[in-house]
């Protein structure tokens, strides 16, 4: 039977919500995830919070959600200056689903530092 | 002017309700039952038989019956098809005028479709495959607490399945132990921990013991983590005011879902328990004890997409399905079709799938699909194909029996499970890829690397026994 390898106890994780348990992602894993939100006919949105008050349902919305906009390089650009005004806040992207009313995607881009 | 005379005796069923030429009513009840009569007997008059013997018919002629306009109230047996592959049974269709119901109850449903009819002399064995509900039907039945999306919402779980694990060993641990493997599963990324049903309130465990401590772990877990959670409190027990005590109490104590055993503890019970949920803001996981009684033998029962949409009807957020890949038994292609019916809003008849009427559900709320029993790590890539996002992918023995504890062995199963929706949403094919998918996701995660090599032998292949009727 292998014992854990490491030398301490197992250390709870403080995650965000969905892909939290995976390596940060790469430039090109998150066009891949926002192209996904698009393809579906979802709307992206961006929000972005003091990792402080993560577990709000509410967090600030950077403008409004970016109703009929399918270019990923448009999206991409607006993640970046929240990011810019926000560089200690986390930053989230949503796909906002009209038909169930629900989020069809959400998950956190920038990890702000807490 | 009466026209009818009273004329004592036994007549043939089919002469009043073998109604080969009647069109149904949009607000009909529709029934598709599997008949295998007793040899000699026509088919029509078993048909027929089944279509009286479930609504307004006795076995004989009463003079009373000329006191109401019996063919306003009669079920009619309109149609009879083949079963593909099978010589012995037909399948027989009746229509159900709406007013023979109590509004939203399918306890009243049940009652008459699956009756005294299904001790019938004249049959061997009879088995209910599908109803169809009439919209205006549906609309008299409150149905899930909350539904999908609004679970979603409260949860914050969007873009994925949720992950779960039901408690083990599933009898005999103290609350203080037991609460102690909800809080190692939670803070290790599990979402939500399930009692077990049969776990209600026992000598070595009492209820509110078993609430106090898990309230206590779902809450650390959620501060620790930053993420929420729950447990499913059983509030399944002997009678209706104990059950609402056990309701109340959960709600006191803060906790967002409990749990009913919706066929031992009977439909009233449910719909009832489904009742308070919306009323106090609470979600409702629905386990499934006593199905396969009803509904495995293929030509005897109730199959599973009745059960199905009668829990969708009394209320429930959760139902469990069976896994197709795990230690239970369920076939594909079915199971897909009662997945829909307990999701979708409007499902099409598609007998590929098992599904005879197109159902429409209108407004009512979907219902997460539970996959539970005997799945472990290597089964994500099959099960986030096979039940997409609306779902609840529960590995019990899969996460607490990882070599590190409980809280490793759900770390390894959600890092599985992003990594497949990650890859699914890549456009990446998730069962044929399952191996490099899962190996590459193991490269950033020692608990995912152990819980592949733990599992990595055991499968659960031995063939169906209720399957699809094919040629």
């Amino acid at each position: 039977m292998p014992f854990q390898s490491t030398t301490g106890d197992y250390q709870t994780k403080y995650t965000l919500e969905t892909f939290g348990f995976l390596p940060p992602m790469t430039q090109e894993e998150i066009f891949d995830q926002i192209a996904y939100i698009i393809a579906q006919g979802w709307t992206p949105g961006i929000e972005h919070i003091h990792p402080s008050k993560s577990m709000n349902h509410y967090w600030t919305m950077w403008k409004l959600p970016f109703f009929g906009v399918t270019d990923l390089a448009q999206v991409v650009s607006e993640l970046e200056a929240c990011h810019r005004s926000y560089p200690d806040h986390h930053v989230r992207v949503t796909g906002y689903d009209n038909y169930t009313q629900s989020q069809g995607s959400c998950f956190v881009v920038f990890e702000g530092r807490g | 002017m009466s026209v009818k005379t009273y004329d004592a005796g036994v007549k043939e069923y089919r002469a009043m309700y073998w109604t080969p030429d009647y069109v149904p009513l949009d607000t009909d009840l529709l029934a598709c039952f599997k008949c295998t009569g007793q040899p000699g007997v026509p088919r029509e008059e078993v048909a027929a038989a089944v279509a009286a013997e479930s609504s307004t018919g006795t076995w004989s002629t009463v003079w009373s019956e000329l006191l109401t306009d019996l063919e306003f109230y009669k079920g009619r047996a309109y149609r009879i098809e083949d079963v593909p592959g099978d010589k012995e049974s037909f399948y027989a269709f009746i229509a159900y005028p709406i007013d023979l119901f109590e509004e939203g109850s399918v306890v009243n449903v049940l009652t008459s479709l699956v009756g005294n009819v299904f001790g019938f002399k004249a049959l061997r064995h009879l088995r209910l495959e599908d109803i169809r509900f009439p919209i205006a039907y549906v609309k008299t039945c409150m149905g899930p607490p909350s539904g999908i999306q609004v679970e979603r919402d409260k949860l914050n779980k969007y873009g994925r399945p949720l992950l779960g694990a039901t408690i083990k060993p599933k009898l005999g641990l103290s609350a203080k132990n037991y609460g102690r493997a909800v809080y190692e599963c939670l803070r290790g990324g599990l979402d939500l921990t399930k009692d077990d049903e049969n776990v209600n309130s026992q000598p070595f465990m009492r209820w509110q013991n078993r609430f106090e401590f898990v309230a206590e772990a779902v809450s650390a877990a959620q501060a620790e983590t930053g993420e929420r959670k729950g447990h499913y409190l059983n509030v399944t027990a002997p009678d209706p005011e104990q059950m609402y005590e056990r309701a109340e109490f959960a709600k006191e104590l803060g906790q967002p879902i409990i749990m009913h055993d919706f066929l031992t503890g009977g439909f009233t019970a449910n719909t009832g328990l489904a009742k308070w949920c919306r009323k106090n803001g609470m979600l409702l996981h629905i386990h499934r004890a006593m199905h396969a009684v009803i509904d495995r033998h293929p030509k005897h029962g109730i199959h599973f997409r009745v059960l199905a949409k009668c829990l969708r009807l009394s209320g429930g957020d959760h139902l469990h399905t069976g896994t197709v890949v795990g230690k239970l038994e369920g076939d594909r292609g079915s199971t897909l079709g009662f997945v829909d019916l307990l999701r979708e809003s409007f499902i099409p008849e598609d007998r590929a799938r098992g599904i005879f009427f197109d159902q429409d559900w209108g407004s009512m709320p979907g219902v997460f699909a539970v996959a539970s029993g005997g799945i472990h790590v290597w089964h994500m890539p099959a099960l986030v194909t096979i039940f997409g996002d609306d779902s609840v992918l529960q590995f019990g023995g899969g996460t607490q029996g990882h070599p590190w504890g409980n809280a490793a062995g759900a770390a390894a199963n959600r890092v599985a499970l992003e990594a497949c929706v990650k890859a699914r949403n890549e456009g990446r094919e998730l069962e044929k890829e399952a191996r490099e998918i899962m190996t590459a996701a193991a490269k950033h995660s020692p608990e995912l690397a152990i819980a592949m090599e733990t599992w990595k032998e055991i499968k659960f292949e031995f063939d169906t026994v209720d399957k699809l009727d094919v040629g």
